[in-house]
């Protein structure tokens, strides 16, 4: 508990730099308008963070999420000259079907994600080709009142924010509260005591990746509400940026320990440091780069204090027993 | 509940862990399961367990004829079990293992942490142990690892309790404190499966047992009817003396020299030496930190401290390769994982030792491979059909001998070996003793591990004790025996 | 080892068919030596990538940068060549830029223990980023014809493309590495049981390092193959190309899991994948859709094992 509550802090701290430094750069960085934007840019990395999370607590990893969330954005923004309704039903329901593919192969087939998820991070994209057929669709083509979802908000907090913070909120109850969500760090910590412990450990893998594709799902429909504008190419190469935001936050890579709000703050470093970027006149090159270092000196900070957290203790069970 | 077992067996591969297995758990009763390493106790139990699925034979739930597809079936069944190896999760809070899968829950389902915490400090009182329920797992010294699990299967108010060794890491007073609490779950009408190579703990604790030599079935009954004495000779099989045949040898020089040897919080300023043709045994508890030694002098782990020498000369830390230069050879303690590489075939495990020796310009000569494979599989009497068969179909005695093979094959001066019979049966048992004691004839310095008092007793000409990472005692062949040893690796008096 | 032969036979039989549906697709120019130059040309890139990677996947790692180091070595290709370096000057760098990024991998993993997965996600993005930090998003199209050619035109005489003459030696070199060396031994064990490998001795962290340094060294020299082909050096190379390479490595019946695997059955994967493509795209179908197929097979590779396994035990 205390160890994430330290990286959280961590994340504050880095992130109430960047801000500073930045705002002395520009002053406008930190106005109300700034901050909304700063908070609209996280929403989207965000949301998907919070799917992610649950996946790589078990121990497994979701590559297809940047592409679940333009296939979602492309059917829904199709589905609008239909009913607008069943368009929103609809770009979740290909979210959760993804999902439940990639479910099926990990948690029933025993497939490892990472090659599963490589494998449908590409079908996916490319069944979003192929429903697209090079059409761009655009903002002219979707109804005010869900275009007024990505941009409008309540007592200034946008919609976008208020929805990610809603599913956030739900997934951080069930992982810390619920007895199904505990058992999944119980399933990354140690696979094989948790199936002698009598958990459905393929059942909860695959509810997992079934909520990750969900989630993307969900935040295919909010892309097209923000953005307006859909083609093939929605949320290509976000899967890095997510990976990336849910690491800084915390979440172990080996599986066990890990927060969604965490993760959601590493989203929010991350895309603060490419708003500050573009603010300071630094190439956006740069953020790519800035992303993959990040993640890397994550990991390998996160081991080296295992380590000597582990070496600590080593010493102390032999000093109290003896 | 009554659970019975009927005429069950088990096999991987080639390995028939049991044969035909019966035996029956009465409520109110303690049932110890008796054999050797590697007889098939804890295949016996994780069959109960729901873990493995019988190859043949029934288990049997108040006479009725049930399987048990998944270790969930057998929890809902009420049979609760404490694994030989600690199955704990690192990242979670001690509370939170012992609850794990059935942690208490609010109105609305909502996981009460405050009662979790207060139901694991209710457990470790009645165990009479300290544990901080709020820690991470992780960390946890073997001993508390164990009381955990056992807090673990006792909150589960399970009619069927196994223990597969819980004392095998524990101290003088734990042991009588977790005996207490075995009684009065017994006396509720629980029945109670007890595995432990302390013969006199069996006969403090159980009422009934069931002997297992080699995967098969070798007696079952009250233990009323049995001798402690009467119970080992079921066990091995046959006469003690008639089993560890080492002959005298005149020690020569000082082969291995370990000097203050530390890794931190594992063991502790380790000094000792072993002769040529001299066989020196390192006793003690699981956990105790004589597997480590082994490792660290070998080279597999980086001591913090302290030095080996070999014939004098220092060999550099950290490095099996230097070691294996030094002419150390290692047969470590766990075949399976550390000794072989299963799917690889005989040929290609005997010669992984010996891979530079075998090349030319780094490219490897395959027939000298197979040349090397085929003359020690012939000097130990190997049984295989082919020697580009997966090692991991052959049976543990045999695997055992590969590993050696692959040892021995380097002509080493100095042999460490680890649990060297764990899992073989009685007749290779016999074959691997007579191997040792020949290697000890013609001079090769042996460091034996084990923890089986009678192969100590019998294949040693010292024995040290290791107890919580430090040598705590030694005895000659004369002064070892049962009691001695015992006393020195719990620090109480056994029995 | 018989499972693998039977494998390698499947695959045989898949490239046969894909050619002879393929041809029939395109109406022969599959079979025309322009074809097959075109063919062969477009996979060597992914074919030799393909080739270290192999070793690194039977040692149980996975090395997702590849395709990021192509990118990057394209870029510094460009970059080298518009400050007016020499190419004879330029390739050695790039090839070493690659090796340097193959061994920060290699010393994440081996040096600090970090799985190689996690690492080589974050280094996809880094040295992709760094690419376009090199280059920006220009594109270097400059480059002299004597060294052009050797990605567009064939061997004199014939129509072998001269990356795959270039491809078939490596093929030699890491076949005998990997299967005819005590290096390759090792590397095997690595995979099948790395604690058993240590305790026989073998310097597993050494040998990782090495096969770290040795995919990103060819990474590098498949970016400059990439660069001469299309005679482009841009940041974007290259991109997503991970996923091919990887697919050829697992269709070519490398277990992921390590331990198992053979150089002949990636080369004939890799030619089927390549054949696949080009069949695809001949027959005017998006190159997205053939990303479609090759993610449909990754699965495929991965799963056909993963049943037939199942099957063969038999669970009661
Ligand atoms: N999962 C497994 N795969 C292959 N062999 C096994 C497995 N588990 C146990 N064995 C083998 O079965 C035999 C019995 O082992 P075990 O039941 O652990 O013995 P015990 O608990 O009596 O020491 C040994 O030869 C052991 O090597
Ligand atoms: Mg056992």
């Amino acid at each position: 508990m205390a160890v994430t509550a330290i990286r959280e802090l961590g994340i504050l701290i880095a992130l109430a730099v960047v801000v500073a430094v930045t705002t002395i750069v520009n002053p406008l960085f930190l106005s109300g308008q700034g901050i909304r934007d700063l908070l609209l840019n996280a929403c989207l990395v965000a949301l998907l963070t919070v799917g992610q999370t649950m996946v790589v607590i078990t121990r497994n990893v979701d590559l297809s999420v940047g592409s679940v969330l333009g296939l979602s954005a492309f059917v829904t923004a199709d589905t609008f000259a239909v009913n607008p309704v069943l368009a929103v039903v609809v770009g979740i329901v290909v979210g959760a079907l993804c999902g439940l593919f990639n479910g099926a192969l990990v948690g029933l087939g025993k497939v490892p994600s990472l090659v599963v998820t490589l494998g449908t991070l590409s079908v996916f994209r490319g069944l979003d080709f192929m429903w697209a057929h090079g059409r761009q669709i655009n903002a002219a083509n979707l109804p005010d009142g869900f275009l007024a979802l990505g941009s409008g908000s309540v007592l200034g907090i946008p919609y976008l924010v208020i929805i990610t913070l809603i599913v956030l909120g739900i997934v951080a109850l069930h992982l810390g509260s619920y007895r199904s969500g505990r058992e999944l760090y119980a399933i990354g910590s140690n696979p094989e005591a948790a199936v002698l412990a009598g958990i459905p450990v393929g059942r909860r893998v695959f509810t997992t990746f079934l909520l990750s594709g969900t989630i993307a799902g969900l935040a295919g429909v909010l892309a097209v509400a923000r953005y307006g504008t859909v083609d093939a190419t929605v949320g290509n190469g976000l899967e890095l940026q997510v990976i990336s935001a849910v690491v800084v936050g915390g979440v172990a890579i080996f599986g066990g320990s890990g927060t969604v709000a965490g993760a959601a703050l590493g989203a929010l470093l991350l895309s603060t440091i490419g708003s500050a970027l573009e603010v300071v006149h630094i190439a956006q090159f740069w953020q790519q780069a800035i992303t993959g270092a990040l993640l890397i000196g994550a990991i390998a900070l996160d081991r080296s204090v295992a380590l000597r957290v582990a070496a600590r203790m080593r010493r102390q069970s032999r000093g109290v027993s003896a | 509940m009554e659970v019975a077992l009927a005429e069950v067996s088990k096999s991987f591969g080639a390995v028939r862990a049991l044969r035909e297995v019966s035996l029956t758990l009465t409520p109110g009763r303690a049932h110890a399961l008796l054999g050797e390493n590697g007889a098939g106790k804890s295949t016996l139990i994780k069959v109960l367990a729901g873990v493995h699925r019988p190859d043949g034979g029934q288990l049997l739930v108040d006479g009725e004829p049930t399987r048990f597809a998944s270790p969930a079936d057998a929890k809902a069944a009420g049979v609760a079990v404490i694994y030989q190896e600690p199955t704990l999760f690192g990242d979670l809070s001690v509370a939170e293992n012992v609850a794990m899968g059935r942690h208490p829950t609010r109105r609305g389902g909502m996981v009460d942490t405050a009662a979790m915490r207060e139901q694991a400090e209710l457990l470790f009182e009645r165990l009479g142990v300290d544990i901080d329920p709020k820690r991470p797992a992780r960390g946890l010294s073997i001993a508390d690892q164990q009381l955990v699990e056992i807090a673990k299967a006792l909150s589960s108010d399970a009619r069927v309790i196994i223990m597969d060794e819980p004392t095998a890491a524990l101290s003088g007073t734990e042991v009588a404190r977790l005996f207490g609490v075995v009684g009065a779950l017994r006396e509720h009408g629980a029945a109670v499966l007890f595995v432990s190579h302390r013969i006199d703990e069996v006969f403090e604790l159980c009422q009934d047992a069931t002997v297992l030599r080699d995967g098969g079935f070798v007696w079952s009954g009250p233990l009323s009817e049995q001798t402690p004495d009467g119970v080992v000779r079921l066990m091995v099989g046959r006469d003690l003396d008639a089993l560890f045949p080492k002959q005298d040898v005149e020690a020569g020089d000082t082969a291995l020299e370990v000097r203050r040897l530390t890794r931190e919080g594992v063991f502790t300023d380790v000094s000792f030496d072993v002769r040529a043709g001299e066989i020196l045994a390192l006793a003690g508890l699981v956990g105790a930190g004589r597997s480590e030694i082994a490792r660290a002098v070998f080279g597999v782990d980086k001591p913090d401290g302290g030095e080996v020498l070999v014939r004098g000369k220092r060999i550099r830390p950290g490095s099996p390769g230097a070691a294996m230069a030094a002419g150390i050879g290692f047969v470590p303690e766990d075949r399976r994982q550390q000794g072989l590489v299963l799917a690889a075939s005989i040929e290609r495990n005997a010669a992984l030792a010996s891979l530079n020796r075998l090349s030319r310009l780094g490219f490897l000569r395959s027939s000298a491979e197979r040349s090397l494979a085929r003359d020690w599989a012939v000097k130990l009497q190997l049984k295989f059909s082919r020697l580009t068969d997966p090692v991991g179909v052959l049976s543990g005695g045999n695997q055992q001998k590969v590993v050696l093979a692959k040892w021995l094959s380097r002509q080493p001066k100095i042999l460490i070996v680890d649990e060297p019979t764990r899992g073989i049966d009685v007749g290779t048992k016999a074959e691997v003793h007579r191997l040792l004691s020949e290697l000890a004839a013609q001079g090769v310095a042996i460091l034996m591990i084990s923890s089986e008092l009678p192969e100590v007793l019998g294949m040693a000409d010292r024995v040290l004790v290791v107890r919580e990472g430090r040598l705590v005692g030694e005895f000659s062949r004369a002064e070892a025996d049962e009691e001695r040893i015992v006393l020195a690796a719990t620090g109480v008096a056994a029995g | 080892m018989k499972s693998l032969l039977r494998w390698e036979s499947a695959l045989a039989v898949l490239l046969v068919l894909v050619v002879v549906v393929g041809s029939a697709a395109t109406g022969g120019i599959f079979l025309t030596g322009r074809g097959a130059f075109n063919v062969g040309s477009d996979l060597a890139v992914m074919a030799l990538i393909a080739l270290p990677l192999t070793l690194v996947i039977v040692a149980a790692e996975i090395d997702l940068s590849v395709a990021s180091v192509l990118g990057l070595s394209s870029a510094l290709m460009g970059a080298l060549w518009n400050e007016g370096w020499p190419l004879e000057a330029i390739l050695p760098v790039v090839i070493i830029v690659g090796a340097l990024c193959g061994a920060v991998n290699g010393f994440l993993v081996t040096k600090l223990g970090l799985p190689s997965l996690a690492v080589t996600i974050g280094s996809l993005a880094l040295y992709r980023g760094l690419a376009f930090v090199v280059l920006g998003d220009q594109a270097v199209a400059d480059f002299p014809d004597s060294y052009t050619q050797f990605g567009t035109t064939p061997v004199p005489g014939t129509w072998i493309p001269y990356p795959i003459l270039l491809f078939a030696v490596l093929a030699v070199v890491f076949g005998l590495l990997l299967h005819a060396t005590t290096f390759g031994r090792a590397v095997f064990a690595i995979g099948a049981n790395e604690e058993a490998a240590r305790f026989s001795g073998i310097r597993v962290k050494r040998i990782k390092f090495i096969l770290f340094v040795l995919t990103g060294a060819v990474a590098a020299l498949a970016g400059i193959v990439y660069t001469l082909r299309f005679a482009s050096a841009r940041a974007d190379n290259g991109t997503g190309l991970e996923l091919e390479v990887v697919t050829a490595v697992l269709l070519g019946g490398v277990s992921i899991f390590g331990g198992r695997g053979t150089i002949g059955g990636v080369i004939l994967a890799a030619l089927v994948l390549g054949g696949l493509t080009d069949a695809l795209i001949v027959d005017d179908i998006a190159t997205e859709v053939v990303k479609l197929v090759t993610g449909l097979l990754l699965l495929a590779s991965v799963f056909a094992p993963a049943v037939t396994q199942r099957m063969s035990r038999g669970t009661p």
